[in-house]
């Protein structure tokens, strides 16, 4: 063994500042998200589709007026449950099995700003869905009505309710079952949570527990404001907020790194 | 180089279940190059993945540089650098992206591109991780542990499933590391691995550090050496073992083919060639072996290491 190194490796540690160190991973996250296929699909592909789909073909009835006024409310919900729930829970499941998350946790990143970064790169990722679907919106015909401030609270208060719940999946199920759960539940929500159809095409009992699912208390939410220009929605923001409460604090007790 | 533990492990116990891992284990490791040497399941991850804060100790204390890895994580994370045994990464990544992104966590980070060039990471492209080789992810994962310029770095089974050629060029870069003057905690259960590498070998079986010290004492304390020739076949081995100290054996083992055991040092070997022109005898191809770790393992264990 010689005695003199090349200095290369001479210690000098250091951690980066952390927004420096929380914005490279929310890139990072960001990225890997975009370069899926599969999330690709389920966040930008399917949601694109079924607005395209259902508003120019005659297939559900949507009740008076244009179908995009009815459409365009829920396949924003559509969006950032996609998002948020299932895309996130997936990559973070698939995350903690090949040991991503457990190598961050020895690096300088504190566990709570991977977390921030998640949260900032779903948003981001949402951020790009709006804009997407909005346009898209627009060419078919949309006219939205109703406070700004309203859906962005409806928005924020869906994306936390929705990202409790992913992350408590991927943090306590294995990969594979995450893969299938979230995948499954995507579909069953899509179909029974007023996102194409309307939940009073549903039983009156049926219509009451589905009411209280946070897809149904977003779309529900975003409907009444964008399409009837109702104010506040108070009673599906409570709905989500009760969602995200429980949601993140369940998670946050029994989410397992590795 | 001899200066303060970079690690202290004071009867750590961990159990997960029923089932203890770590069982009273004491260790301590100075700057340089630390193995801990132990078969599988002997509780060699479950040691270094307390020191790097990732388990909580049932009992006993540890400090690394000096720091609780548990309750001061934040200050021993950026000082440190760790090598899972496997995966880390995201699927989806390609190799430089992801050690750019290590490099982008930490203040005073190496050059990455000079990294991947040491490494022979180059030749990886474009290409996502999980289309990897294996010996190119374990180089991915060990530039990740060493990217950062950490005073300790952690390696957990560095070189474990990699061709002679890779293995080298691990060991070649722990060499520089150490000569620059970075710590290393390495576990292996490769004999050769700790002999090459360590300042120091922990052995390490059933969750508890059964003998520690540097290779060479390991090697010499109590342990006998070995004296192999060649010759005529049928030498009288009983006139040999009367020129012999007492506590020396003598044996030919196949026709031919003669071993000494015993406390090797000049004076036996000049007794065997004196004895040897005695009797007329030619002794061809002889040679002296050094005790190996292997061996004071299997003495120390009963165990063969790669079971």
């Amino acid at each position: 063994m010689t005695a003199t190194g090349t200095g290369m490796y001479t210690p000098r540690p250091g951690a980066a500042p952390l927004p420096r160190m929380i914005a490279a991973q929310a890139a990072l996250e960001t990225k890997m998200l975009l370069r899926n296929g599969e999330q690709l699909l389920l966040t930008v592909v399917i949601p694109t589709l079924l607005l395209v789909l259902f508003s120019t073909v005659d297939i559900v009835d949507t009740g008076a007026g244009e179908a995009v006024d009815f459409l365009a409310p829920g396949i924003l919900a559509l969006a950032v449950m996609s998002t948020a729930f299932t895309g996130q829970a997936i990559a973070t499941g698939f995350e903690r099995r090949y040991g991503v998350l457990k190598r961050l946790a020895s690096s300088p990143l504190p566990r709570w700003g991977l977390m921030t970064a998640k949260t900032l790169s779903v948003l981001v990722t949402e951020i790009l869905q709006v804009i997407l679907l909005t346009v898209i919106a627009f060419a078919l015909g949309w006219s939205p009505q109703g406070n700004p401030v309203a859906v962005l609270l409806l928005l924020v208060l869906g994306t936390a309710a929705f990202s409790g719940l992913g992350l408590l999946m991927a943090g306590t199920l294995k990969a594979e079952a995450t893969l299938a759960a979230a995948n499954l539940v995507f579909l069953l929500l899509l179909v029974g949570g007023g996102v194409i159809v309307p939940l009073d095409k549903f039983p009156a009992g049926a219509q009451d527990v589905l009411g209280l699912l946070p897809i149904a208390a977003l779309s529900d939410g975003l409907r009444d404001v964008l399409q009837h220009g109702a104010g506040m929605p108070w009673g599906d923001l409570g709905i989500l907020a009760v969602w995200a409460v429980v949601g993140l604090a369940a998670a946050g007790k029994f989410f397992r790194w590795e | 180089m001899r200066s303060e533990p970079v690690v202290q492990v004071q009867a750590l116990v961990k159990r997960y279940g029923t089932k203890t891992a770590v069982d009273g284990l004491d260790l301590v490791a100075r700057a340089g190059v630390t193995a801990v040497l132990g078969p599988n399941g002997a509780g060699k991850t479950t040691t270094v993945e307390t020191c790097e804060g990732y388990r909580k100790p049932d009992s006993g204390t540890v400090r690394v540089l000096g720091l609780d890895p548990v309750r001061q994580s934040a200050a021993l994370r950026p000082r440190i650098g760790v090598m899972l045994q496997s995966g880390g990464v995201y699927s989806g990544s390609r190799a430089d992206e992801m050690l750019r992104h290590v490099a982008r966590l930490h203040a005073h980070p190496l050059d990455v591109d000079a990294l991947i060039e040491r490494l022979g990471l180059g030749s990886c492209g474009r290409t996502t991780y999980r289309r990897l080789s294996g010996g190119q992810q374990q180089r991915l994962a060990l530039a990740m542990a060493v990217v950062g310029r950490p005073e300790l770095v952690f390696l957990d089974e560095p070189t474990a499933g990699l061709d002679p050629q890779a293995r080298h060029a691990t060991w070649d870069l722990v060499r520089d590391l150490r000569a620059d003057g970075v710590s290393v905690i390495l576990t292996t259960h490769y004999m050769d691995e700790a002999e090459q590498l360590a300042d120091d070998v922990a052995i390490i079986d059933a969750g508890r550090v059964i003998a520690h010290g540097s290779p060479e004492e390991l090697c010499r304390g109590g342990a006998e050496n070995t004296l192999r020739f060649t010759g005529r076949p049928g030498l009288d081995v009983g006139s040999l073992l009367k020129a012999l100290p007492a506590d020396c054996s003598a044996a030919e083992l196949t026709p031919g083919s003669y071993r000494v055991v015993g406390k090797v040092d000049p004076q036996l070997l000049a007794t065997v060639t004196s004895w040897c022109a005695q009797h007329g005898v030619m002794p061809e191809r002889i040679s002296v072996e050094r005790h190996t770790l292997e061996d004071v393992f299997l003495e120390l264990t009963g165990k063969e290491l790669r079971s």
